[in-house]
């Protein structure tokens, strides 16, 4: 298939989208990540029953946290996508890629960077 | 269980606006168990408040502890010797936790960062209600195991009220009416019979309009 997609996404591995914590999300965007989405099997397809739908509930849970923060919970996302759909997968790096960019880096990040030089 | 619901960030932020060090004190109790101030709510609003500072330009050190309990001396001592290097404290625990330590500690300003709501269950994952009011005369003996002090807006003691509709509370159509819960246990319990004896007046002394109350076992003491 060899699709492309676009290089700032860090993929992190888990067993199941179910394994995905809010304390998970949190400390990305901790660290300085500009954006997270979360990917999870399509929904009634998940190996372990129920484990992409109990991730979208803690999605929207840190999203919320996300707001309060004054960081934006809209910088936080879950997808549905198949296991085998990879051209799905690479249309919806390139999405979340494009809305990250377009809103810019995270206040995180550019605390970060202004430790770092001060 | 007490349970209780956390904070907004932002009214915890205002309590330590000008610290760069404090210490967030978990309960393993209670407030665990309605995800409202166990170890994994000390991460995660650790996590939030460090960045609501980082945010801001400033920098914000958190210790994080998870105690076993809150409202006993012999857990409260163990951060007793690092109590005293943080500017503040805040206590995920329900209100007697947070007065306990205040109390033991009194050098230290001690915030709550969860509101207390109630004694009571969980409905389901993610659902609690209330089922005490800590009355301090339970007749759950007389009313089928459902209390009316509890689970009546109107705290009646001989029977539903006008605003009974449908087994429903006049308050919340979602809301069961306690009594209508009661008689129809009576009827399964077949002890209907017991709805004609009339409950006495309340001697409302022992509950809180007595004010704060204590219990001594001078057999434990």
């Amino acid at each position: 298939m060899r699709l492309s997609y676009p290089d700032s996404i860090r993929i992190i591995r888990l067993p199941c989208t179910g394994k995905v914590d809010v304390i998970h999300i949190m400390e990305a965007f901790e660290k300085g990540a500009d954006g997270v989405y979360v990917a999870g099997c399509l929904d009634g397809e998940c190996h372990y029953l129920t484990g992409n739908l109990r991730a979208k509930k803690r999605v929207e849970y840190a999203k919320k946290l996300l707001d309060e923060i004054g960081i934006g919970g809209e910088r936080l996302e879950m997808y549905n996508i198949a296991a085998s759909d990879g051209p799905r997968f690479a249309v919806v790096a390139k999405e979340m890629h494009e809305k990250i960019k377009t809103m810019g880096p995270s206040p995180i990040r550019e605390a970060i960077a202004r430790k770092k030089a001060a | 269980m007490i349970v209780a619901e956390r904070k907004p960030i932002d009214e915890i932020r205002a309590f330590i606006e000008n610290c760069k060090k404090i210490l967030l004190v978990g309960c393993n109790e209670c407030v665990t168990v309605c995800y409202a101030g166990g170890k994994k709510e000390v991460e995660i609003l650790a996590s939030a408040l460090k960045m609501a500072f980082m945010k801001e330009g400033k920098e914000l050190e958190i210790t994080e502890v998870t105690l076993e309990r809150q409202c006993d001396h012999e857990y409260l001592e163990e951060i007793r010797s690092i109590i005293g290097e943080h500017e503040a404290v805040i206590s995920l625990a329900c209100g007697v936790g947070v007065q306990f330590m205040a109390e033991k500690y009194p050098q230290v300003p001690i915030f709550p960062g969860v509101n207390t709501l109630f004694m009571g269950v969980t409905e389901e994952k993610g659902v609690w209600t209330e089922r005490c009011q800590g009355c301090g005369q339970c007749i759950l003996g007389q009313t089928a195991g459902i209390c009316p002090i509890s689970r009546c807006a109107k705290r009646l003691l001989n029977g539903p009220c006008g605003g009974s509709t449908k087994g429903k509370c006049e308050i919340n159509p979602e809301l069961d009416c306690a009594w209508q819960l009661i008689i129809d246990r009576l009827k399964e319990l077949d002890k209907l019979d017991d709805y004609d004896k009339l409950v006495p007046i309340k001697d409302w002394s022992t509950e809180r309009a007595g004010g704060p109350r204590k219990v001594v076992r001078e057999d434990l003491k």
